[in-house]
């Protein structure tokens, strides 16, 4: 094998040039690969955490996925119940304090407990539709991402005296209120009263910051006119990845709608998979145009080279040695192509991470690109150029092999 | 006791191209060659002098007809098993000497000894160098063969034809690219192995007063066997 691969060195040494373009080429491939996957995987992670962050990965809400199976339909296999409807529906979860304590019994991370009401958020003549959270702080602060985006105030201080409210920056913007101001929230049953601004917040999200006001549980239960009701427990997990399994199991037990934030961007998720199947399709489209390069070349040895194919056939070298010998020349161009591939992308991708934006949205004024350090897109970049090379190799290094060396001896004499 | 197997027999060896009429390049070609035989094949061009000793060296395969090495048959042989035996038990020696170009002299006398891989590195690197001084090329031992006259590289590729220490040598017109004295050089050389090393060697020429002075004459016309001569001393060059 080493004479072999002395053999192998020797020719595309000798082809100074056009060994250094194939290089090139391989390199480039790789280089540019490795820069674009690592700034898609980087917008994914930072998608995904993004989900990840700004909501629960499990929320167990009061709706079901099946209405309930009626005593009858036990009884009697020939009965079945459709388009049932209670006189009287009352939402929530029932007997909330068993299930909230057989949650926290087992759950890896950390539970909290919240009544959602739809209602109107009013101050000076000016109503906007929100939806009104009663909430625990000490327990949301466990499961939301909200504290970390407080402009002004904090989740605490709903807790100091009276009623206080937490809205989002924009909502305070639409009314005109400030940080201080009582507003009142009216809710869907007609109640309503005044709640003090004491927090305002900034996600960037804007259906949460313009549409979404948090008051004490408590406060929000006697406002809907539902005592001791909750309907969202959101539970946030140590391992975000256990989400859909600790969602099957509390919905199998407790009845209720338990969604893990995978299966709440399902969409989102599969669009990703589809963005890696184009990207990962366009690397293999950069490799493959790299190994035409890497098949010129080979192709043009093994033409040149012809004759010497004969000799060492004639001293004794098989056809496989022979194959061997241009696959080799092939997969060293790919190796040398993609070691320099890694450090060319390992630069794109170091200057990729130098830029900055300046955007001016409050919370985030300063960003760069995701940009994501992933051994794997190098190995795989490279893993891509060494098979292209090897194809690209073998396919005229087959030709040149088959060919019978009597052919070419006797056209040279 | 019983005689050792001649080197190459053939039996009715007969290798036709396979073209739109076809070519027959050698015909019912049946002799026996022994150890220490110096053989001339002989012939105008087009007889199938070059094609036979194709044959012979298991560089292509016969139509139809034996063909049998040391005594063992080639035929059912696959193409690695040709290819090891022509590694281990054949040299050739071309009319251009067909040496590697990117390689030096003793590189390339060395390639073979390194494909079979019987001795370690040093003891190749020395035999390569004991070959070429045994053949008055000590002092071009690193040079490519463009740096070589024409003689200096055909002994260069008699070197490498040996370099297995193989007990055939065949060669096609060795000298016929060679001005006089070249190819009086080459000529004595490939007599020195039969007559000293004990070497079988076939040679295709088509100068008869080289083939004179060679042991054993086999004259091809249009591919058949036409005379086969055996000097009075047969195997001993003069």
């Amino acid at each position: 094998m080493r004479l072999i691969l002395d053999i192998a060195v020797t020719h595309i040494v000798g082809r100074g040039r056009q060994t250094l373009v194939a290089i090139l080429g391989v390199a480039v491939g790789v280089g540019f690969s490795i820069a674009m996957a690592a700034l898609m995987q980087g917008g994914q992670d930072d998608l995904i955490a993004k989900l990840v962050d700004t909501m629960p990965h499990v929320q167990i809400t009061d709706d079901r996925r099946a209405p309930p199976v009626q005593p009858a339909e036990l009884a009697f296999d020939a009965v079945s119940i459709a388009g049932l409807r209670p006189r009287e529906d009352r939402r929530g979860i029932i007997n909330p304090t068993a299930a909230f304590a057989w949650l926290k019994e087992w759950v890896p991370g950390r539970v909290a407990a919240s009544l959602n009401a739809q209602g109107v958020v009013r101050y000076l003549g000016r109503d906007v539709g929100a939806t009104v959270i009663g909430i625990e702080p000490k327990a949301e602060r466990g499961v939301s991402s909200l504290v970390e985006d407080f402009v002004e105030g904090s989740f605490e201080a709903l807790d100091v005296g009276g009623n206080n409210v937490v809205v989002g920056d924009r909502l305070a913007s639409r009314l005109g209120a400030k940080l201080g101001d009582t507003v009142t929230l009216v809710s869907s049953s007609g109640l309503s009263r005044g709640f003090k601004i004491v927090g305002l917040y900034h996600t960037g999200i804007t259906a949460r910051d313009e549409h979404e006001a948090y008051i004490l549980l408590k406060s929000a239960q006697i406002l809907d006119a539902r005592i001791n009701v909750i309907n969202e427990i959101r539970i946030r997990l140590d391992d975000p990845a256990t989400a859909p399994a600790v969602a099957r199991r509390a919905e199998a037990r407790l009845g209720y709608k338990s969604m893990s934030w995978q299966e709440a961007n399902e969409q989102i998720l599969e669009a990703l998979v589809v963005r890696n199947v184009i990207m990962y399709t366009v690397v293999a489209a950069i490799m493959l145009v790299a190994g035409f390069g890497i098949f010129n070349i080979i192709s043009t040895i093994t033409h040149e080279k012809s004759r010497d194919i004969a000799i060492m056939k004639s001293l004794g070298f098989s056809r496989s040695d022979m194959q061997r010998l241009f696959v080799l020349e092939g997969v060293a161009i790919g190796l040398a192509g993609s070691l320099l591939g890694w450090l060319l992308g390992f630069g794109l991708v170091y200057a990729l991470a130098s830029v900055h934006f300046e955007l001016n949205t409050g919370a985030r004024e300063l960003t760069r690109l995701p940009i994501a350090w992933d051994p794997l897109h190098y190995a795989i970049a490279a893993g891509f150029a060494l098979a292209s090379a090897a194809v690209a190799g073998y396919l005229p290094a087959r030709k040149a092999a088959r060919q019978p060396p009597v052919d070419i001896i006797r056209g040279a004499t | 006791m019983s005689t050792p197997p001649a080197l190459i027999e053939t039996e009715g060896l007969t290798r036709i191209l396979p073209e739109v009429v076809p070519v027959t390049l050698v015909e019912d070609v049946t002799l026996s060659i022994g150890e220490r035989e110096f053989v001339a094949i002989t012939g105008p061009s087009g007889s199938g002098k070059s094609s036979l000793l194709y044959l012979l060296g298991l560089l292509d395969r016969p139509t139809r007809g034996q063909l049998r090495l040391a005594g063992v048959d080639t035929g059912p042989m696959d193409e690695a098993e040709r290819a090891e035996r022509r590694l281990a038990m054949l040299g050739f020696v071309f009319q251009f000497h067909f040496l590697l170009p990117e390689f030096t002299a003793r590189e390339n006398v060395e390639i073979p000894m390194r494909k079979l891989g019987r001795l370690p590195r040093a003891a190749i690197r020395d035999r390569a160098g004991e070959l070429l001084d045994s053949l008055g090329l000590a002092s071009h031992v690193d040079k490519r063969p463009d740096q070589l006259s024409g003689g200096q590289r055909q002994r260069v590729a008699v070197a490498r034809a040996l370099a297995n220490d193989p007990p055939l040598l065949l060669a096609d017109e060795p000298t016929g690219s060679l001005d006089s004295q070249s190819s009086e050089q080459v000529f004595a050389i490939l007599a020195d192995l039969v007559h000293r090393r004990g070497k079988t060697v076939v040679a295709v020429t088509h100068d008869l007063a080289l083939a004179a002075r060679m042991g054993r004459r086999i004259h091809l016309v249009d591919g058949r066997v036409v005379s086969d001569e055996r000097a009075p001393a047969a195997g001993i060059p003069g």
